[in-house]
């Protein structure tokens, strides 16, 4: 193999970096790790300034206290893995466009094969961005998961197959149901269609969620709450929802259980508190009430 | 052989860890018992590479500077050309479907697989075709 | 017939007659890794496509919010199905049984696989389990439609009856065995059959990956394999391992499958990064960069991976939420190692775009996005937020066929002329490239949206708000091009078989040891072998002022006769 062509490699003088270190493996070198790390400590500010109104693509902001915490952390490492993204991205596409092989004298580039510094260097950022993403998510989990001990109101939720059982547990526990096992989205009335239950909630107390399964593997999931919790046979899950916001916000189970998964739905509405006790004064009387459009005032 | 069992050895110390973190932490009894099964996973054939490596001749793949020659001569034997795989494969389906569709397609599955299984006996031992 | 292989000092005489059958029996008996490596290619494309068809009826069905293209029940089955054959059948087979089977003894400079006929029985098993679990469908009740993941209580004979599921547990119980045999073989190829001076630190990064697939193998595939006879057990024989009425834990199912399923992502995974850590190298005409970071790095995300299998689970209330969501989150840090490696490896290199290097290049752009949106999900309280949504969907897409799709393809378009002694055609490989790397982003961008916006997954119909269907079809229009893309790809393997252009031994130029013997390699795979020194044996043999040794090449002292390889016992 002795009749390599020797191949002499044109290319444009490019600055060294500062330690002019003849086995300079390119790289960022000093002043690019320097680089790195502000970059890295802008993503950390970032997730820190993450009050701050940004496009949410549809996420909701949270119409709950424990969906804005989880709206908040969201926030903040949606704008971490932006950063992140775009300079590996960047570093990419630098490598594509620059380093492409010319047509005229090209050789063989140098070869070198490590650089221990920048090694070490681009495995502890990452480590340092991830242990601070993690104290933040561990913050966030426990205001999310906190259960109070003196709930306004409690309901009982049963999922069962393809329908939910909503028991409001005072007042002769008026309990909401599904009617009936749905087979087909009725398309125009939607998730308040007269088929589907509705929970009731008060604005701005709190309300304990005591969630369980009568078969299969459910999940009670409400997009503006930010919020999913499984609905197990065997298991009992407890948790708090405190809506800051009225409306009718569309809900479903959404983990796969059977046949009729799709038509799993349910809505929730949310009133202001004095409306709600009337509520519940009214429809207390009317047991095991099979849902409609219930008006808000006696009728 | 030894960064073989370094590898075994380090998946068998690493599992270890984490089974008695995670069972520490609050964990629960199935987690714990697959991290720990994960760590005898790793301690049996790293313990068994390590403590070899010590006594063993050293091989020529384990040598930095080995020449070509040194490797040079017999490798192994490996069968070529042999029907009883396909044949293990077929049993081995006909007694899994005797699990869904009745109990006669396991007793042809044995029975080939019985087939299957001396046929290969005998063709280790003699080193031919059965 | 058991044939001595003898490592070859010198240039052997004319390759040896190979006597034995022909045809369709030669196939059927064969036990040379490189049959194997083909037929387990061949069959998992042909998987591939299978369950590429179902996901084109699925976005189909999901174009618009009341579609009737197919029932609620067959729609069960098919994204079941869909998700079952590309996990179980295509992904994995195709790297382990596919790419390692025919590479890594080459790469090793090995004869064979450490135990061919196991490997033999690996294929059938595997070819076996795959008919059965897609003969459910024809079976009355339909095939499995439980989703992939079959939890407990739904999975259990009150929920879902019928012999298509339990097609599905078999075929999962074989081809689970035939990658545990798979596994073993490649730990005793790699731990017994190296060539001389191929120390372990010398071997290329995909053997390197692929040995610690092996052992995740190991690892993961008996539990499943466990869990899937208990789940038979209550099925079939009234055990209450899974429901609550007897005593039993549902949440168990869950815990089992996921310790399972989690590892088996990364056994999905990490042969294709391997595959791209070599394709990068060779194509930016540098060695890899930073080998030994790439081994642990390795080593660091096979271990964590099977630590944090809860992580889909934290909406069940039921698991220790911190530690799985530290666990998930330092997986990024070797991955990131990882993906700096990979840049490094470009960086004032010298780079062509061939087919291959395209591909390489697109799974680094969208593995890196899929890698960064599951730090999202690693996340318990935004994992709340996104669970069971197209978020997850998009997610999941995004790595698997990032690292399966683009990284196999990449894979497959590199060491083609080493399988079959053909070039694929550039252009056709150009154009399948772009027309996936577009519709990839219009097919999943739109689904991360839609999982931001709330919709669920493995829903058959939808309600129309917001902006559900709009996105959907965007969706569905990029699954087309997918599908096109792949369509090329097919034209490009037919233009090859038709019109063969040969390869030659090394056609990329590339470094590592498969690559200096023939293009197929000959029984027993190698006449000659270069010299060891460095993990680039063939790049040091042919650019000897460009290597990374401390010193030249020593000549080697003058070889004796060569051993012949001879056959012992009767000719066939």
């Amino acid at each position: 193999m002795a009749n390599l062509a020797r191949v002499s490699r044109v290319r444009r003088p490019r600055p060294l970096g500062a330690a002019g270190d003849s086995h300079a493996p390119g790289g960022p070198g000093p002043r690019g790790r320097r680089r790195l790390a502000s970059v890295a400590f802008l993503g950390l500010l970032a997730l820190a300034l993450a009050g701050c109104n940004y496009p949410t693509f549809g996420e909701a902001r949270g119409a709950s206290q424990q969906g804005q915490e989880i709206s908040k952390l969201y926030s903040g490492m949606f704008i971490t893995g932006l950063v992140v993204a775009v300079i590996v991205w960047g570093l990419i596409a630098w490598c594509v466009i620059r380093y492409r092989r010319r047509r005229v004298g090209d050789g063989i580039p140098k070869q070198f094969h490590e650089h221990i510094p920048l090694e070490i260097t681009y495995t502890v950022i990452p480590l340092i961005i991830v242990i601070v993403i993690f104290v933040f998510t561990v913050i966030t989990e426990n205001k999310v998961d906190a259960v109070s001990p003196k709930p306004t109101v409690t309901v009982d939720v049963t999922a069962y197959q393809w329908g939910w059982i909503f028991t409001y547990e005072h007042d002769n526990g008026l309990t909401l149901h599904t009617k009936g096992a749905v087979t087909a989205l009725p398309a125009k009335q939607g998730y308040t269609a007269s088929v589907y239950p509705q929970l009731v909630l008060p604005e701005g107390k709190t309300t304990r969620i005591v969630l369980r399964s009568a078969d299969v593997v459910h999940d009670f999931y409400v997009h503006a709450f930010d919020f999913d919790r499984y609905a197990q046979p065997g298991v009992t899950n407890v948790f708090d929802i405190t809506p800051t916001q009225t409306g009718v916000f569309p809900a479903q189970c959404s983990e796969y259980c059977g046949l009729y998964h799709s038509e799993m739905l349910f809505s929730v509405r949310v009133i202001p508190y004095g409306q709600y006790v009337s509520w519940v004064a009214y429809y207390s009387h009317h047991l095991n009430v099979t849902p409609k459009h219930y008006p808000l005032t006696q009728e | 052989m030894k960064t073989e069992g370094t590898v075994l050895l380090f998946i068998a110390g690493f599992f270890a860890l984490v089974a008695v973190i995670y069972w520490m932490w609050g964990g629960e009894q199935s987690g714990t018992a697959m991290l720990a099964g994960t760590a005898l996973l790793g301690l049996l054939p790293g313990s068994y590479y390590f403590w070899w490596s010590r006594h063993m001749k050293p091989r020529p793949e384990d040598n930095p500077q080995a020449r070509r020659a040194d490797g040079a001569g017999v490798v192994g034997a490996f069968p070529s050309s042999s029907i009883w795989p396909f044949t293990l494969g077929v049993a081995a389906a006909s007694v899994g479907l005797s699990l869904v569709f009745g109990f006669w397609t396991a007793i042809v599955g044995f029975v080939i697989a019985a087939m299957a299984v001396l046929g290969v006996i005998r063709e280790s031992r003699r080193g031919g075709v059965v | 017939m058991t044939t001595l292989a003898a490592r070859p000092e010198a240039i052997v005489g004319p390759p040896e007659e190979e006597h034995g059958p022909s045809g369709f029996l030669k196939w059927i008996t064969s036990t040379d890794h490189k049959v194997i490596g083909k037929s387990y290619t061949i069959t998992a494309f042909i998987f591939f496509l299978i369950a590429g068809c179902m996901a084109i009826v699925i976005r189909t069905q999901l174009a618009s919010p009341d579609n009737h293209i197919v029932s609620q029940h067959v729609y069960n089955e098919l994204f079941t199905m869909h998700g079952s054959v590309m996990m179980y059948l295509f992904a994995g087979p195709f790297a382990f049984g596919g790419l390692a089977n025919f590479i890594v003894p080459l790469q090793i400079g090995a004869p064979d696989m450490a135990f061919p006929r196991l490997n033999a029985f690996s294929y059938w098993l595997y070819l076996g389990g795959g008919t059965i679990m897609l003969l459910g469908f024809v079976t009355t009740s339909g095939a499995a439609d439980f989703g992939w993941v079959a939890y407990a209580p739904l999975s259990n004979s009150i929920n879902t009856p019928g012999a298509g599921p339990d097609m599905w547990i078999i075929a999962l119980v074989l081809t689970g065995f035939s990658a545990i045999f798979t596994g073993v073989n490649i730990c005793a190829t790699v731990f017994y059959l190296r060539a001389p001076g191929m120390t372990m630190f010398r071997m290329p990064i995909f053997t390197w990956n692929m040995l610690v697939t092996a052992i995740l193998i190991l690892i993961a595939f008996p539990v499943l394999t466990s869990a899937l006879v208990m789940l038979w057990c209550d099925r079939h024989l009234g055990t209450h391992i899974f429901t609550v009425s007897g005593g039993g834990v549902p949440v168990l199912w869950q815990n089992l499958f996921w310790f399972f399923g989690h590892p088996e992502v990364y056994i999905l995974a990490l042969p294709y990064f391997g595959a791209v850590t070599d394709i990068l190298a060779v194509f930016s005409r540098k060695p890899v960069f930073g080998y030994k970071g790439m081994v642990f790095a390795t080593i660091a995300i096979a271990s964590l991976s099977t630590s944090v299998w809860a992580h889909h689970m934290f909406t069940t209330g039921t698991v220790l939420l911190p530690f799985f969501s530290i666990m998930s989150y330092l997986i990024a840090v070797p991955t990131g190692i990882k993906f700096f490696n990979w840049i490094g490896t470009m960086w004032r290199g010298s780079i062509t775009f061939n087919t291959p290097m395209l591909f390489a290049v697109g799974f680094l752009v969208v593995f890196l996005f899929g890698g960064v949106t599951g730090i999202f999900l690693a996340s318990p309280p935004v994992d709340f937020a996104m669970h069971d949504t197209f978020f997850v969907v998009a997610h999941f897409h995004e790595v698997l066929f990032g690292t399966v799709v683009f990284g196999g393809f990449s894979a497959l378009t590199y060491w083609y002329p080493k399988y079959t002694g053909r070039m694929l055609n550039e252009t056709l490989g150009k154009i399948s490239f772009w027309l996936m790397f577009i519709g990839f982003w219009v097919t999943f961008m739109p689904q991360y949206l839609l999982g931001e916006e709330g919709m669920p997954r493995r829903i058959a119909e939808y309600l129309p708000h917001g902006n559900w269907t709009v996105l959907n079809r965007i969706s569905t229009a990029g699954a087309y091009l997918l599908f096109l893309s792949v369509f090329v790809m097919l034209i490009n393997f037919v233009e090859a078989w038709r019109r063969p252009v040969p390869a030659g031994d090394n056609p990329w130029d590339a470094h590592t040891l498969e690559w200096a013997t023939s293009s197929p390699p000959p029984h027993h795979n190698f006449y000659w072998i270069p010299p060891i020194r460095s993990e680039r044996p063939v790049w040091d043999h042919n650019h000897p002022d460009h290597t990374t040794l401390p010193a030249p090449l020593a000549p080697e002292p003058a070889l004796a006769a060569t051993v012949a390889t001879g056959d012992e016992g009767r000719d066939q």
